[in-house]
Formats: C-alpha cells, structure tokens, sequence
C-alpha cells in the first residue's frame, strides 16, 4: 500500500463540527412556539439542554414550561442531559392527559 | 393483540371480539368517555393530539407488559384521535383471562399506566375558550 500515513485530522464526514435535528413541538408546547416542528444546527456534542437553551432566545418562555417538559430522543423517553446527534428527533412533550 | 390510535369511533364489539378466545373466562372492557364538564365547568367538546408513532410504541409496551405479567393471550387497546363530543368513547381496552382477577387487574393497569406515559394530549373546549390538560402527576418517567 502506498498510503501508510494516516489523516491529519478526522474526517468531517465523521465527525461534523455541527449537527441538525428535527424538534418537535406538541399541544401547548405547539401553541407556544407557534410552529410543530423545526429543524435546528447546533454544534456537535450538544445536549438537550442546549438545544433548550438555543430555543429559548427566540422564545423566552420556553425556559419557564421546561421543568415540567419531557423529552424524547428517536421515540424513546431521555433526559435533558442526554446527548443529540446529527439527525435525531427530539419530541418536546408536556405533561401528557390522554385516556 | 390490537393497538391503535384511530380517528374514526372505537369500534368496541371489535376489541371485545378480539379477546373472545376459547380458552378465556372472564372478559374486562374499559371507556374512558368524554364528560359533560371539568371540575363543575360546562365541556362542549374534547380534542386529541398524539405523538402518533411513539404513542402506538409506549400503548403496545404497556399492552406487552400486562400480557407477560398476567400471562394473558389477548388485549386490545384504541385511543381516539381528533375532535370528540360529549359521551363518545376516547380509549377502549379489553381484556381476555383464564378468569376474571386477572383480566380486572390487567384492564386496570393499562389505564392507569396509559395515562402516565403515552403522549397523547387533551383539550377541553368550553363556551368561551379552551385549554390544553396538562396534570403535574403525569409526567412521564425516563424509562
């Protein structure tokens, strides 16, 4: 093999310097923040709590509702602790009342 | 097993036809339908939204649950979607036991965990105005 030594740096392609996902909004959270879904760039390693915290410059009361707010990472229920990824799905969901 | 979300009435003789098995005893349906007020306030109507893929994915986990815990073989479980008026049916389970302790105890789970964990949200609609229902006891464990 010609090629013996390695990259300088890691690949973009592998390790992006930004992520996108597609947030979710439901019920009063919907109402809030005007819109169901929207997609959002946030530099890689973001957590949900950052996604919040990028959200709410726009839309301040969006800090108030978010202890009573759980999340939801690909359909499964996370923390807002938890780490995104490029191409996730991020659900914001208030207290639920179905039944 | 049924599980569904639907926005056409329940068809409940089908949940019930569903749990009929031969080897079953006892059978146990649940309504939650829609009441004419909220704590004495007149109720014009009821709306529900869903989280429509994760809502199908936590009922059929608490579905599975119930099943492996009481070892039943059939349980059907549907929640409306969409605009309701006062007394239609918003979520019908039932439930097919050997004999009935189990089916009770089973139906009774389904519900009470439903509403713990399924996003599924109500809107109460009155003369002037409506809003969203959002109980502080029903937030959603990290599972």
């Amino acid at each position: 093999m010609a090629e013996t030594k390695p990259p300088p740096s890691a690949s973009p392609a592998e390790a992006p310097a930004a992520i996108s996902v597609r947030v979710l909004f439901f019920a009063s959270l919907a109402d809030l923040m005007g819109e169901r879904r929207r997609n959002l760039n946030l530099p890689a390693g973001s957590t949900i709590a950052d996604a919040l915290r990028d959200m709410a410059t726009d839309v301040p009361d969006l800090a108030v509702r978010a202890p009573h707010v759980s999340f939801a990472v690909n359909e499964a229920f996370v923390t807002a602790d938890a780490p995104l990824s490029d191409g996730d799905e991020l659900a914001l969901i208030p207290p639920v009342s179905g039944g | 097993m049924i599980v569904e979300l639907t926005s056409d009435p329940i068809d409940v003789p089908r949940l019930i036809e569903h749990v009929n098995q031969p080897s079953n005893g006892g059978i146990c349906t649940f309504l939650g339908v829609v009441r004419d007020n909220a704590e004495g306030r007149p109720v014009v109507k009821l709306g529900y939204e869903a989280y429509e893929s994760m809502a199908v994915a936590q009922m059929r986990t608490i579905v599975e649950e119930a099943m492996q815990r009481w070892d039943l073989d059939a349980v059907a479980l549907s929640h409306r979607t969409g605009e309701l008026q006062i007394g239609e049916a918003s979520v019908a389970i039932a439930v097919g036991a050997p004999h009935r302790a189990e089916a009770f105890e089973a139906c009774r789970y389904i519900i009470d965990t439903l509403k713990t964990r399924v996003p599924i949200w109500k809107k109460e609609f009155f003369q002037d105005g409506a809003v969203w229902v959002e109980p502080v006891s029903s937030q959603p464990s990290t599972q």
